[in-house]
């Protein structure tokens, strides 16, 4: 439901301003993250490498070429199920934690070991959700397991929840077609971080390799932009929830509004 | 709006289809969540018990706890064939 997508442009974000980050590609056998970055030839060595100590962690981190402060450590396209465990995950983030000030873990679909991994030991988790029946029953899923069966849940914590709700089109939710925000919120009862709207860039930014939050004439790249700056404190107001409305030819005439 | 397209939208309004639909399911994954661990296993042997006297079938029993302020209730719901 756009979490590699969001994932990059979130880590991108957090870089842009100024926060040292690394994003983390837990999609063990499908990765994907490098594509979505623009760095799939500079993958060396990667995640399950490290855990096997096969790699130190700094041969298999790539230095983002377009923004200062960031960082990927890729998935393994390996096949083996077990190949992430708790110790050795805890054990990288451990030493990540050193260094940097954000670690985004991009989990992949679905409640396999992967996204389990990047579950357990967070302590904030952006849901991300389209607005669509079986995406928002599976968030509901995923907040259930965050809220139970997480290391933070374990030892009595509670992890910070945010909802950020991709490929919106205002125009369908006039039309009665898509579920409003109003409705997703409602379900899941999740404080709103973001709404990226539906757009162009985002295929054009993954058809290039550059993070979609780089394009800020768009307005999944501002949307994008906004949901950082409210990761981090900002008091921003949503924007893109209604439709743009176009100005009549009356009104064009008489140049009112 | 013109004439057609009232017709139109009332085909078209399916996202409150949807929002019920999802309430309804969501409430019950939740209170699923929410019930203790041991509930299926106890629910099973009370099952056992029950068919050693009576021959009951797995969907006339309901078992299920409800939480008020300060206490839990155990609710078992038994439908005997007369």
């Amino acid at each position: 439901m756009g979490k590699t997508t969001s994932s990059a442009a979130i880590g991108t974000g957090l870089a842009l301003r100024g926060h040292k980050t690394v994003i983390i590609d837990f999609d063990i056998g499908l990765r994907n993250l490098d594509l979505i970055m623009g760095c799939e030839r500079r993958v060396v060595y990667d995640f399950v490498n490290v855990i096997r100590e096969e790699a130190n962690l700094n041969q298999a981190l790539i230095k983002d070429k377009r923004t200062e402060n960031l960082f990927i450590l890729p998935a393994s396209q390996t096949r083996d199920k077990d190949a992430l465990t708790y110790e050795g995950v805890e054990h990288i983030l451990e030493e990540l934690k050193k260094d940097f000030e954000f670690i985004v873990c991009d989990s992949p679909a679905g409640i396999e070991t992967g996204a389990v991994m990047a579950m357990y030991f967070a302590d904030e988790a952006i849901v991300t959700t389209n607005p669509e029946v079986s995406s928002v029953r599976d968030s509901d899923r995923i907040l259930g397991i965050l809220q139970s069966k997480s290391r933070a849940a374990e030892e009595g914590r509670t992890i910070k929840e945010h909802l950020l709700l991709t490929r919106y089109c205002p125009t369908r939710v006039e039309n009665g077609e898509m579920l409003s925000v109003q409705d997703v919120e409602d379900i899941l009862a999740v404080p709103l971080l973001g709404v990226i709207p539906e757009s162009q860039a985002v295929l054009k930014a993954s058809n290039t390799g550059v993070p979609v939050i780089l394009d800020e004439e768009s307005i999944a790249g501002q949307a994008y932009l906004d949901a950082v700056g409210r990761l981090i404190g900002d008091d921003i107001p949503h924007r893109f929830l209604s439709v743009e409305k176009k100005k009549g030819f009356f009104k064009r005439l008489v140049g009112a509004n | 709006m013109g004439f057609f397209d009232q017709f139109r939208k009332q085909n078209k309004e399916t996202a409150n289809v949807a929002k019920d639909r999802l309430q309804i399911i969501v409430a019950h994954a939740r209170a699923e969540r929410e019930q203790p661990d041991y509930l299926p296993k106890m629910q099973h042997e009370i099952m056992q018990v029950i068919r050693k006297y009576v021959d009951v079938s797995q969907d006339k029993v309901k078992v299920q706890v409800d939480k008020n302020e300060d206490c839990s209730v155990l609710e078992l719901n038994i439908v005997l064939d007369k």
